[in-house]
């Protein structure tokens, strides 16, 4: 059993790293990875808001929208297939979730609020969120895996992007082609570490 | 088309293109340029949820409260997308499996997203609906770039039709394995911004 939910986190952490294999949450990576404190932050809002919506989402695709979800109700509800409401759902799950934890840092974590500013409301929109959601219901987590998964894609990320922002801190010493600098460079430095991560995508967990 | 109409639909293809300088909407760039086919399936998704999106909030403009406007278009979007999921589910469900969650992840694209707050809040329908046109083209014209030579180059194929002939099939093209992966797209969507900035300096960046 522990071993299972072992091989899915190192399985969500390297092999199927979210940013680097997936694409995911591609703008936010791209444009806040300019200086690695921000990245830092950024990554660590994106695992807190991860590790709680995906198990959330998994409760509410497992007990209301699959086909037969809500037959908890009576059996005269058994007939009801709601799994067309999904995105719905999902993404007023994030958006609510995001809501929640911006009012309760801002309460009882006031630094690390003011360090992650605008970042906060904006996860609401970055894909990575909602594509952990939607491959969950898509590979059929159940609840544990869900948990395991969503804090094992949150790190992933975290990790890439700091990795990323490291890179990028050093290359204000390099010489770059004038039409690369900026967002172009960003793009080719993303596909070498995506490169250096396929060194995982061998292993059989 | 007045100048000013024609500047809102043609602005977006190179000078002011949603990938290259806008920097929206890149995770579905990326992961659904390995295929033609699928690629242009997706560009027609987008354009479709852009220009409908973009036409109903332009059109409840005034009507939307600003404290809750992003809740507003964020429904909005979600419906449109359900809908349009529907349709490829019953029509292409061949393509709809292989496209799998980036149909879904349309809603959190950040073009539909960024132009409904930045265009169609503002202005009229018309315009908006050209701003949509003009921005999904924009994203099209990279898509499309991409996935032409992913396909070419890591299978020799346009299409699905065969034109290298491959090592393994007796013919003389190796194919280029990094092509099809992942840092492939990334490789490729690099050189069209450097491309583009060699062709319109104004947007090279400094630092």
């Amino acid at each position: 059993m522990v071993e299972e939910y072992l091989s899915l986190a190192v399985k969500a952490i390297f092999v199927e790293n979210m940013a680097l294999t997936f694409f995911l949450g591609m703008c936010s990576f791209l444009a806040c990875s300019k200086k690695v404190e921000t990245a830092l932050g950024l990554g660590m809002a994106v695992t807190f808001v991860l590790t709680v919506t995906v198990p959330v989402n998994n409760l509410l695709y497992n007990y209301l929208l699959k086909d037969g979800a809500l037959a908890w109700l009576g059996p005269d509800f058994a007939r009801y297939d709601l799994s067309f409401l999904g995105f719905l759902t999902y993404i007023g799950t994030i958006a609510a979730m995001v809501q929640i934890v911006e009012m309760t840092l801002d309460r009882f974590a006031p630094a690390l609020y003011s360090a992650l500013g605008v970042f906060l409301p904006l996860i609401a929109v970055n894909c990575a969120i909602l594509g952990a959601s939607l491959w969950m219901v898509e590979r059929d987590y159940s609840f544990g895996e869900s948990v395991v998964f969503g804090i094992g894609s949150g790190i992933g990320w975290l990790l890439a992007i700091v990795a990323l922002a490291s890179i990028r801190e050093r290359m204000r010493y390099s010489n770059v082609p004038p039409g690369l600098r900026g967002l172009g460079i960003t793009f080719i430095l993303t596909g070498l570490i995506g490169i250096g991560f396929m060194a995982f995508s061998g292993i059989q967990l | 088309m007045s100048a000013k109409n024609r500047e809102v639909l043609l602005d977006p293809l190179f000078n002011n293109n949603p990938i290259a300088l806008q920097v929206l909407g890149i995770c579905s760039a990326l992961a659904v340029t390995t295929k033609l086919e699928i690629t242009i399936v997706m560009c027609l998704a987008v354009t479709a949820v852009l220009v409908g999106s973009n036409l109903s909030i332009s059109l409840m403009r005034n009507k939307i409260p600003p404290s809750i406007r992003i809740i507003v278009q964020l429904t909005v979007i979600a419906s449109l997308v359900i809908v349009t999921d529907q349709i490829l589910k019953a029509y292409l469900f061949e393509i709809s499996k292989q496209l799998s969650v980036f149909v879904g992840l349309i809603i959190t694209n950040c073009i539909v997203m960024g132009r409904a707050e930045a265009y169609a809040m503002q202005n009229g329908p018309y315009s908006s609906i050209l701003d949509a046109l003009g921005n999904a083209a924009g994203y099209s014209v990279i898509l499309l770039g991409t996935a032409f030579l992913r396909e070419l180059l890591g299978s020799g194929k346009l299409f699905g039709f065969e034109v290298m002939s491959l090592v393994t099939e007796g013919g003389w093209y190796n194919p280029n394995g990094l092509m099809v992966l992942s840092p492939g797209a990334f490789f490729i969507i690099g050189f069209f911004i450097w491309a583009i900035r060699i062709w319109k300096p104004e947007q090279i960046e400094e630092s």
